[in-house]
């Protein structure tokens, strides 16, 4: 179970929230426009990166509120917290290989 | 390939087993296939053997980033049941349990394919009425499946409690007599062997590391960890890589990958008969020919690639159990584990083309993809060999996201209301 | 012959505490301190069990977790009756205590005289995975002969058959260090952790007391003193210290993210005086802020021909039964090592009284100085020499071995008379903790073994299990580990092996049955078939031999396995692999792993305030969601088809009322608040005037409907929102997602209130005149209070949202009061209701009354993969709005197509039939399997209003073929019915405006 660092209330077990899938993936401002294509991959087209994943969270049991999260999906290490609608941090050093000659083939 | 049979087992116990050969060689790569399959689970290896056996293409290889089978292949509860709701399904996982049926004759390899039935529990009213839908609907599809009671549900399986008093006691049951249990193992193992007799190159350690593309676009080979080989055709089959090795081509794909956890108890002495389900409480519970009870867990919320999840889950997974076997809470775990599965958002797999000429793809099968292993692996060799889906899954394209066609078992079967 | 193994003195038993267990009913003495092992081997009992495949007679191997052989059936309080037996437990980890009754487990009809042992005699037919390659023919006895037999014959205990007697219970803690094994190096890590009194520290052994390998170390000395000394006032020491916390009993057994580690502690089995209600075991889930792992080692057996004998066991645990114990396991015990620490399990022996001989596998210039320590003290060492046999079957009677050239040529063979053999095959780092935490693992050719590399989570490995073996550094890494680094002084160690995987032979290797795997029966020839056939991987061969996977998870096995593997491929270990390890690291209960979440307690029971109301009148109830809600009210004698067929009239006749707390409910506020529910739902709602009510019908973005409701404006910027029960949370979480990440400039807020206010609906023609004589403040005329309106006012006084709205098409009150009046409301109405003949109804009523008048529920005509215009309600979307959620995957290829399933109404040829809900739908039976089916039942019911039953059903096409007849699945067939408007009573719906 993780330990997740809330923006608003600090670090607190899994449990107290829920996960949002991929972040980033803003709502088209004219739905309208797109074609069948585009609207499928906004809807369905995941990263699903096996790396520095940005996903969203809320703090269901707690404040109540979304926010984002670096988090490595090798070690499933947590790299930071932010609030919703400010930028990806720079994932900065120490995070997790995800180039594909990364050694992940050990049996 | 020498055959298996107790008259040569015996011969060989006489001679210390000195003669028998290696089940699969261990091949150089070539410098080019006519097809390569990226990824040597039970679903590429039987693409192969199926490739080879149904359609002569020999001139095959099998690349694998570690050992065969060593993914989920190898990390399932080993549950085979075709009883699903829409007909595209029901096609689907009938197709894989006709075959599954012959499966050790077929391979000459005992795969122990036992149909001692899957029971799925319904605990409300909902689950009776989902239940019932699923059986008729069966039947007309000319798949086994029958409404028990609770008390026919005891009888089937003496463990269960029919206690009135607790959470969500047993209202009654949907039974598939031919579902039932594989060893996961043999299943790539026998299917390994059977490909590689014809001829098929199964080449471990070799990771795929992108795709090389002719100059009209289509495949002309695949980079790997043990240089550049060549092929006309490429099928990617690597289940919760699938988005790493896609990403690698270029292409992002409609999946997420997730931790699916399961565990295994002591062995204990026989002592409970058949498969059962509860997607209500969320257990899946038998017990191997070992003597393990094999218990199946759900997956975490986030994607992963650990092959590890929370212990909150196997815990609540085994609420579940001990709320309907009571008597196990003094049974031990001795072995839990976790497999990445990639999950499509309609919980139903992609079998078909891409946008990239040549290149094929077989992934998306969740929580549910063991029972499928000889079906997905017949249809999607159809589809490379003629490159054409096989009208079993037709309906599995890539397309659906776009035009809207989902396959959505996942919202049939557990709306509350 | 009581305890006639019994040394004379010594050990840390307590000799004035005698106590009795039985095995196999014999009543065996021993004293508390001891384990089921030591009191097996005080008496003479080597033979405890029986192996898994071959049926060969075991005994004990070892003296602790590692044990693979000596498993037992331990019926823990025979005293309170059934439920307190279970299987394989370890004799060396169990504490005796009085009372204790043990059986040995897997034969039949004895321990002694075991038909299945017919199996070992099959043993050049039983190879690893034989099974993979018989059974096949014919197709038909794989079902009925083959595969019932391999069953029957698998498995090692018995699993409990009644329903446990104990009780486990769970506790979460936090702590800034916590320190995993309480031997030397974890002592010495807690001492240093826990120095300055700020860090909380947890220490945490599975032994019944702290200090590890020193409990039975006689001989050394850490910094002057006897080591016991040094462990006792270390403890006495951490015991002084409040920021510390020493748990024996407990064994960390999963290391999960972010440095979560779960222990278990056995709180009540070894206590002859266990209160009832003493929880059994207790989980500890901790979160520490820095892990130490100071697990120790496991030492490796020797693999040669027979070494499974009973009386053939690890030469630490032959140390250990002597020195702590005090039990010699044999009269004449042979040594057969390949490293220096036999040395000193042999020396402590001699010392004790015993016999000993000592062979070594290495060459005599390659051993250390405990060579002539142990020849000093007159014990035979025989160097160079290998094992090729044990004798003996049901107890080691000799060790047959012979001198090897340097050639490598095996010599002349000799026998050597025992009563027990110490055997040790050099050791191994416990790294499964460090594994779990998911560090990569680094081989040391020096020590032959695998040692924690990187690490991934603030964790740090202290001691032998980095194969620090000398125990001045184990003790000084203790310290380091802990972040005090401090000078350590202590008596050398015996250390070093030469690595040993099959001892050389001059048997033919074919009949050599040499275990590597003592549980699962697994032979270096097993190992050596399996590769011969292909599988290389470390993992393949553990799954084709099973070697590894069996309780003891490979803590004997492994090493050994996989020396033998590379040693075959010619390969370097980590060139092999090596096993992953997963938690746990010993076998843990279900019971402790759910604790409390049992009966009640598996998950929450939501009761409305009315749910007391609802038992006191005898009603049945159904679980929706988490709740639990009223289904029907059975007067004396009726079943559930009278109670609601009862029901349903009087409703429509004179009044019913009816719990409807469990709809979800949200408050929707704010200037933005119209602008939000446009963009939530699929109609419009900035014309709704504050006073009124609408219908609103929501979709995810894929389009397909999601959740409905009655939605009332009650103010220009204050919505109430109701959704389906099921829905309530979800509702509420999609509403938040979209307000604050997609729209986060809408000043709205959003507020669950479904436990707030509790919902009494009133329907039917009397309801105005239940209620009005309680109404204040609000006049409920038609004219001024309209069907699908809302006022706020009082009802016996109590503030209500008092919503004029219909589920059952007949005039009707949803009365919304704060909770805690709801019941005095409820009643004052129940008791005036009466005398107009009101009857109080459940959820199957409400079902059958909204089906009567076509009224969907989400969930049950809906799947997911339904549309609002599939529903018919496609005028609930609005043509004029740009943009809701799911508007654009409306306008997807598949879902304006035709060919699309429709809401229809069925009538059955038979009225009096009840089609069942879920039937499927063909236009004619007179076609092949698979057929083509064409839609499905998704309610049915007897409607008493309508006479007869009638059904809803998602069609084809629905909408174009009214009238038509269409063939639906029975049980036992197929019946027909007639498709029809999804209406069937008073389809002119006039009667809610009453």
């Amino acid at each position: 179970m993780l330990v997740i660092t809330c923006p608003n209330c600090g670090d607190r077990p899994e449990l107290e929230f829920r996960c949002g899938g991929e972040a980033h993936i803003a709502r088209p401002q004219t739905p309208a426009e797109l074609d069948d294509g585009q609207w499928g991959a906004f809807l369905f087209t995941r990263t699903n990166p096996k790396g520095v994943h940005a996903e969203r969270w809320i703090h269901q049991h707690g404040c109540g509120r979304w926010f984002n999260a670096l988090r490595d999906t090798v070690s499933d290490r947590l790299i930071a917290t932010y609030p919703m609608g400010t930028p990806r941090p720079d994932a900065g050093a120490g995070a997790a290989p995800s180039s594909p000659a990364s050694p992940t083939s050990q049996p | 390939m020498r055959r298996f049979s107790l008259t040569t087992l015996v011969k060989q116990a006489m001679n210390a087993h000195a003669g028998w050969e290696r089940q699969w060689r261990n091949p150089e790569p070539k410098a080019s296939y006519d097809a390569v399959i990226v990824g040597g689970g039970g679903h590429g290896l039987a693409t192969a053997y199926y490739l080879a056996k149904e359609h002569g293409l020999t001139n095959v290889a099998v690349l694998e980033r570690g050992w065969i089978g060593g993914g989920n292949t190898g990390r399932n509860t080993t549950i085979v049941r075709s009883n699903y709701l829409y007909d595209e399904s029901a096609g689907l996982y009938e197709h894989a349990m006709k075959l599954w049926e012959g499966l050790s004759q077929d391979l000459n390899y005992n795969v122990m394919f036992s149909q001692r039935g899957v029971l799925m529990l319904a605990h409300n009213v909902h689950d009776v009425q989902s239940f019932k839908r699923h059986i008729y609907a069966n039947r007309l599809n000319g798949v086994d499946n029958e409404w028990l009671s609770a008390e026919e549900c005891k009888a089937f399986c003496p463990p269960l409690t029919l206690d009135p008093n607790i959470r969500y006691p047993v209202m009654g049951g949907a039974l598939q007599r031919r579902g039932g249990t594989a060893r996961h193992d043999a299943v790539a193992w026998g299917y390994a062997r059977g490909a590689d007799a014809r001829g098929v190159d199964i080449i471990q350690n070799c990771e795929v590391l992108g795709l090389k593309r002719n100059r009209d676009g289509s495949v002309a080979g695949v980079e790997t960890s043990r240089g550049f080989i060549g092929a006309k055709r490429v099928g990617v089959v690597a289940a919760g890589h699938t988005s790493v090795v896609m990403n690698r081509f270029g292409l992002r794909m409609p999946l997420e990958s997730f931790p699916l956890q399961a565990l295994v108890s002591e062995p204990v002495k026989p002592v409970f008969p058949c498969v059962v389900m509860s997607n209500a409480v969320h257990a899946y519970i038998s017990q191997s020919d070992k003597g393990e009870l094999v218990i199946g867990a759900g997956t975490d919320q986030y994607v992963s690639y650990s092959q590890q999840g929370g212990i909150h889950i196997t815990n609540h997974t085994l609420d579940a159990i001990c709320e309907l076997f009571p008597q196990f809470t003094r049974m031990r775990m001795l072995r839990s584990w976790g497999g990445i599965v990639d999950v499509t958002p309609d919980r139903s797999p992609i079998i078909g083309k891409t946008e990239v000429s040549g290149l094929y793809v077989n992934c998306g099968w969740g929580t549910g993809g063991f029972k499928a292993t000889p079906g997905s692996g017949h249809v999607f060799a159809h589809t490379i060999a003629t490159g054409e889906p096989h009208k079993i899954n037709a309906p599995f394209a890539l397309d659906r996201f776009r035009t809207g066609r989902l396959i959505d078992e996942a919202a049939a079967a557990a709306v509350a209301h | 012959m009581s305890q006639t193994y019994r040394l004379p003195q010594g050990g840390r038993i307590d000799r004035s505490q005698p106590l009795t267990v039985r095995f196999n009913g014999k009543a065996l003495q021993g004293y508390r301190g001891d384990t089921l092992a030591s009191i097996l081997l005080a008496n003479g009992q080597h033979l405890v069990g029986r192996s898994f495949k071959y049926h060969r007679p075991r005994g004990i191997l070892s003296h602790g977790s590692d044990e693979p052989s000596a498993l037992l059936s331990v019926n823990w309080r025979a005293e309170r009756g059934p439920g307190f037996t279970d299987p394989n437990n370890r004799a060396s980890v169990v504490e005796a205590r009085e009372g204790l009754e043990t059986r040995s487990q897997n034969h039949w009809p004895s321990l002694e005289f075991d038909l299945g042992a017919v199996n070992d005699l099959l043993s050049p037919i039983f190879v690893a995975g034989f099974y993979y390659k018989t059974f096949m023919w014919p197709r038909k006895f794989w079902d009925s002969v083959y595969e019932p037999v391999i069953r029957a014959a698998a498995g090692l205990g018995k699993a409990p058959e009644v329903p446990d007697g104990d009780r486990y219970s769970n506790r979460h803690a936090h702590c800034d260090v916590l320190v995993v094994g309480a031997g030397p190096a974890g002592l010495a890590a807690a001492l240093a952790a826990s120095k300055d009194g700020a860090a909380r520290v947890i220490l945490a052994d599975e032994g019944r007391e702290p200090g590890g390998a020193l409990l039975h170390d006689l001989g050394s000395t850490i910094d002057g003193k006897p080591a016991s000394d040094w462990v006792a006032e270390a403890v006495a020491t951490l015991d002084a210290r409040e920021n510390v916390v020493v748990l024996p009993r407990t064994t960390a057994f999963g290391y999960y993210n972010h440095n979560h580690v779960v222990m278990v502690e056995r709180v009540a089995d070894h206590r002859v005086d266990a209160a009832a209600g003493l929880p059994r075991e207790r989980l500890w889930q901790v979160r520490a802020g820095r892990v130490i792992l100071a697990t120790g080692s496991h030492e490796r057996p020797l693999v040669f021909a027979n070494n499974d004998r009973p009386g053939i066991m690890l030469a630490e645990s032959v140390r250990v039964f002597v020195n702590r114990y005090a039990v010699a396991p044999g009269r004449r015990i042979v040594f057969a090592t390949s490293g220096a620490s036999a040395y000193t399990a042999a020396l402590d022996a001699r010392r004790a009284g015993i016999d000993v001989t000592l062979v070594d596998l290495r060459l005599e210039e390659d051993c250390g100085p405990e060579l002539g320590e142990l020849r000093a003290v007159g014990v035979e060492v025989l160097t160079g020499h290998t094992v090729v046999d044990a004798t003996g079957r049901k107890r080691v009677t000799g060790l047959v071995v012979a001198p090897i050239g340097r050639d490598g040529r095996v010599g002349a063979r000799r026998t050597l008379p025992c009563d027990a053999v110490g055997m040790s095959g050099g050791w191994t780092p416990a790294v499964h903790l460090f594994s779990q935490s998911r560090g990569k693992l680094r081989f040391d050719v020096e020590l032959d073994a695998f040692v924690p590399g990187q690490s991934v989570q603030a964790e740090t490995s202290a001691g032998a299990c980095r194969g620090l073996y000398d125990l001045a550094a184990v003790v000084a890494d203790g310290f380091r580990a802990g972040g005090a680094e401090q000078p350590v002084e202590a008596s050398a160690s015996r250390t070093g092996f030469q690595p040993a995987r099959v001892l050389p032979t001059d048997a033919d290797p074919a009949k050599v049955r040499a275990f590597i795997d003592f549980q699962n029966d697994v032979t270096a020839k097993d190992i050596k078939l399996a590769v011969r056939e292909g599988f290389e991987s470390i993992e393949h061969v553990k799954r084709y031999t099973t070697t590894g996977m069996a309780t003891d998870q490979g803590k004997t096995s492994n090493m050994n396995a996989l020396g033998l593997v590379a040693g075959l491929l010619d390969k370097e270990i980590p060139a092999v692999g090596t096993t992953t390890f997963r938690p746990p690291y010993t076998p843990v209960t279900f019971g402790a792993l759910i604790g409390p979440s049992r009966d009640a307690l598996f998950e929450p029971v939501r009761k409305t305030a009315l749910h007391q109301w609802a038992e006191s009148q005898g009603a049945a109830f159904e679980n929706v969601a988490l709740w639990k809600r009223a289904w029907y009210f059975p007067k004396a004698g009726e079943d559930m088809h009278r109670a609601v067929s009862r029901e349903c009239k009087a409703v429509r006749e004179t009044v019913g009322i009816f719990d409807a707390s469990t709809l979800g409910k949200i408050e929707v506020v704010g200037p933005d608040a119209a602008e939000f529910m446009n963009r939530i739902y699929t109609n419009a709602w900035t014309k709704l005037e504050p006073g009124r009510c609408r219908y609103g019908l929501m979709l995810r973005e894929d389009g397909y409907v999601m959740d409905d409701g009655v939605v009332a404006r009650l103010a220009h910027d204050r919505f109430h929102v109701t959704t389906t029960t099921g829905g309530a949370a979800r509702v509420l979480q999609h509403m938040e997602d979209y307000l604050q990440t997609e729209w986060p400039e809408l000043d709205v807020f959003l507020t669950s209130i479904t436990e707030q206010w509790a919902v009494i609906a009133l329907q039917g023609p009397k309801a105005r005149e239940v209620i009005a004589p309680f109404v204040s403040d609000i006049d409920l005329d038609p004219a001024a209070f309209p069907h699908m309106a809302v006022r706020t006012g009082y009802i016996c006084g109590v503030p209500t949202r008092l919503f004029r709205v219909s589920f059952t098409g007949e005039l009707g009150y949803e009365i919304n009061v704060p909770a805690d009046y709801a019941e005095s409301v409820w009643k004052t109405l129940w008791e005036r209701g009466q005398t107009l003949g009101m009857v109080p109804y459940g959820t199957e009523t409400m079902h059958v009354l909204r089906a009567e008048k076509g009224y969907i529920i989400v969930g049950q005509e809906t799947d997911g993969t339904v549309s609002p215009d599939d529903l018919g309600l496609g005028g609930l979307v609005s043509k004029v709005k740009p943009d809701f959620i799911g508007k654009r995957s409306l306008a997807r290829p598949d879902l304006v197509g035709s060919g699309r399933k429709q809401l229809v109404g069925l009538l059955g040829k038979d009225p009096a039939e009840v089609l069942d809900e879920g039937a499927q739908i063909v236009a004619t039976p007179d076609q092949p399997v698979p057929m083509t089916m064409i839609g499905h039942v998704t309610s049915s019911y007897h409607s008493p209003n309508c006479g007869r039953s009638i059904a809803m059903a998602m069609l084809v096409d629905g909408r174009s073929r009214i009238g038509e007849t269409l063939y639906v699945t029975t049980p036992s067939g197929f019946t027909t019915a007639t498709v029809c408007e999804p209406v069937f009573f008073e389809p002119k719906g006039e009667r809610f405006n009453a």
